[in-house]
């Protein structure tokens, strides 16, 4: 049995808030295993991108994670103290933001950049730090790296951008990469090659991959296991086929059947009533059951938790056995 | 020329379409400061947002303008509203020019009945207006009821038809999340009883699970109402559940339109293609997606001849050195060499 890259255990992370605490992420677990793609998806304020941040140690304050722990190989990340987590970030841990823009440093090369980042983590020289640059911009796809790697960012496309981060994020070899929607701020086309790209560079570096993303289809190309994420907890995860072809919670299937496709033509989407509640306004029970066409007796009053169904789990009663009526109130 | 069409097209009657787009075309002016330009003796720098579009939109159609950003898409919407005046050609909506100063007179009439919904719920809203005050808007400013309590049946009616409260119409637009600002948007566009709506983006800004209401909503609106959608996406799927007909925009220009059937099932031009290929799709897990090479060019420095061409696995020296011009295909129009030489 491989011990898993990363290890999320019951992490909750709360914000204050003038209007009371706001919990963004209500005890969250999940492993990830190393070469594997975890895709989490869900919309927004689901917390999906929280949980990216609580795992690199970036929460701004006054949010906090306030329960549970992070484990990398085996060991706690979440109580380091700053200096040791900065050790981890970029080495151990890379990191791909959603815009390519704000990611690099507008004033510096970007072969500059790139040579910062692999000095701070390796101890090459100078010269030597300036060739694994140029060996990374070229496995991602920079065409000519030679002649672009003296070049600021603003001369870049934005395909080309996200690859340099892409760059940035491999330079130290990490052992996880958290992805937070890579491919949102690019047009179809270049979504495709960076897609691809990040999937082979992470299968020939071994790295593990957790990818935060709104878009089904980015997952369900690329993930091995998915995350769907609602109001702050998981309420399903599992092999990806089996969550995109068969999902069995109530909100995965709504997710599921509001999406357009290419593929067949229909005349309307499955569609979900309300919006997502409120973090600070979570109802009792399952935060889904005001939107729940299937929901029961149990679903308003207790909360279900995530059970194994084979190789997938579910957070729902449709699934589980349903408490007994004394545990429920009138 | 321009008379004769615009005087047979009112004489054709009813089989004539509602919107017709003639050569329309767009340059900005990028160039950089005047005094830097004499200084520097730099040359003055043009954009061709748009060039030589043409198409027409029938009543109770949805057509839709796909492409990458950058492709002009929301430049021809723009256009066909008339936020931004054309630098060639024009839109005739209902036989009235967008353009011609002979129609000033009929455009006053015909600006009520087209609206436009935006991209943005969170810009397209004033903030400090009530939800109420947002819709009545349109019926002020036309004059389409006389009494207070008439506006507010009329808006009560209006939130109603979008799903919403008519209570709702007291808060402001930060009281609702992105789906029923969206709401609130069409219900705006919706005050003045127009017949044509152009949507930018309408819902890229949304969550799927909204999308999928604000998308069917807009289906029961054009049942419900007659209306005739100009519907703008870069998304590939929404605009096949949407639309009737398609066209396709580069650089620019249009290098397909068809049916919307038709182009899904057998898409001509090579661009087509690769977008359709490109696209991430739910039932291909597990399949590779096809890698396509290179990206958009910038259009201050078009390539010549089909501007496809540095990306087409197909492109000859005639498609470096010619511009294809749009030729009939199927039910549709490709402009492409390849295609009309029947080479794929």
């Amino acid at each position: 049995m491989t011990e898993p890259v990363l290890s999320v255990r019951n992490l909750k992370v709360e914000f204050p808030t003038r209007r009371g605490r706001l919990t963004a992420i209500d005890d969250i677990s999940f492993d990830l295993m190393p070469g594997e793609v975890l895709g989490v998806v869900g919309e927004s304020g689901a917390g999906k991108s929280i949980t990216g941040t609580a795992i690199i140690g970036l929460i701004e304050p006054p949010g906090r994670i306030a329960g549970g722990e992070i484990l990398l190989k085996g060991r706690r990340i979440d109580n380091l103290p700053p200096d040791a987590m900065r050790k981890i970030r970029g080495k151990r841990i890379g990191m791909v933001f959603q815009d390519p823009l704000t990611s690099l440093n507008p004033l510096y090369r970007i072969g500059d950049q790139l040579i910062e980042t692999v000095q701070t983590h390796t101890d090459l020289s100078a010269a030597a730090a300036r060739n694994r640059a140029l060996a990374l911009l070229t496995e991602v796809g920079i065409p000519a790296p030679a002649s672009r790697i003296d070049n600021y960012p603003h001369q870049f496309s934005g395909g080309m951008r996200q690859r340099v981060v892409l760059a940035l994020a491999l330079a130290a070899e990490p052992e996880l990469v958290i992805a937070d929607e890579p491919t949102t701020a690019l047009d179809v086309s270049v979504q495709a090659q960076i897609i691809a790209l990040i999937k082979r560079l992470c299968r020939q570096h071994g790295a593990a991959v957790m990818l935060i993303t709104h878009d089904m289809g980015v997952i369900a190309e690329t993930a091995d296991r998915v995350a769907v994420m609602y109001a702050g907890r998981i309420v399903e995860i599992g092999p990806v086929r089996d969550v995109v072809k068969q999902p069995h919670h109530p909100y995965t299937k709504g997710l599921m059947g509001s999406i357009p496709t290419i593929a067949t033509e229909s005349d309307r989407l499955l569609q979900i009533p309300g919006s997502m509640p409120r973090l600070t306004a979570i109802p009792k029970g399952c935060a889904f059951h005001p939107r729940c066409p299937a929901r029961f007796a149990p679903c308003d009053q207790v909360r279900p938790e995530l059970a194994g169904r084979d190789r997938s789990q579910v957070a729902c009663w449709l699934y589980h056995d349903v408490p007994a009526p004394a545990e429920l109130q009138p | 020329m321009t008379e004769t069409l615009v005087g047979t097209a009112a004489a054709a009657g009813p089989a004539r379409p509602l919107v017709q787009v003639e050569n329309l075309g767009r340059v900005f002016d990028v160039s950089p400061p005047w005094l830097n330009r004499v200084i520097e003796r730099l040359p003055q720098r043009l954009l061709r947002a748009v060039a030589g579009v043409n198409f027409t939109i029938d009543r109770c159609e949805t057509f839709a303008l796909v492409g990458e950003s950058g492709s002009g898409k929301s430049t021809v919407a723009k256009m066909v509203v008339g936020l931004i005046p054309p630098t060639t050609g024009q839109v005739i909506i209902d036989g009235v020019s967008m353009t011609n100063p002979a129609h000033d007179g009929q455009r006053r009439a015909l600006r009520r009945r087209i609206q436009m919904v935006f991209q943005d719920p969170y810009a397209s809203l004033n903030p400090r207006w009530r939800a109420f005050d947002i819709i009545a808007e349109p019926i002020r400013a036309f004059s389409l009821a006389d009494s207070r309590q008439e506006i507010a049946a009329r808006v009560g009616e209006l939130l109603t038809l979008v799903g919403l409260d008519p209570a709702d119409g007291a808060k402001y637009p930060h009281e609702f999340s992105g789906g029923q600002r969206q709401r609130i948007a069409i219900a705006r566009a919706l005050a003045s009883e127009p017949e044509f709506i152009v949507c930018d983006e309408p819902t890229s800004a949304l969550d799927v699970s909204v999308q999928a209401q604000i998308l069917n909503l807009m289906r029961d609106l054009q049942d419900r109402l007659g209306l005739t959608y100009l519907f703008i996406s870069h998304n590939l799927a929404v605009v096949r559940h949407m639309a009737n007909r398609i066209g396709v925009m580069y650089l620019g220009r249009l290098v397909e339109v068809a049916p919307s059937r038709d182009l899904f099932r057998a898409p001509r031009h090579p661009y087509t293609r690769m977008l359709l290929d490109a696209v991430p799709d739910l039932e291909m897990t597990g399949r590779q997606r096809k890698a396509v090479e290179g990206e958009i060019p910038n259009p201050i420095d078009p390539p010549a001849g089909c501007a496809f061409h540095p990306r087409c696995p197909f492109a000859n020296d005639r498609c470096r050195a010619e511009r294809p011009e749009p030729v009939a295909a199927g039910a549709g129009e490709v402009a492409c060499h390849a295609v009309a030489e029947g080479r794929i």
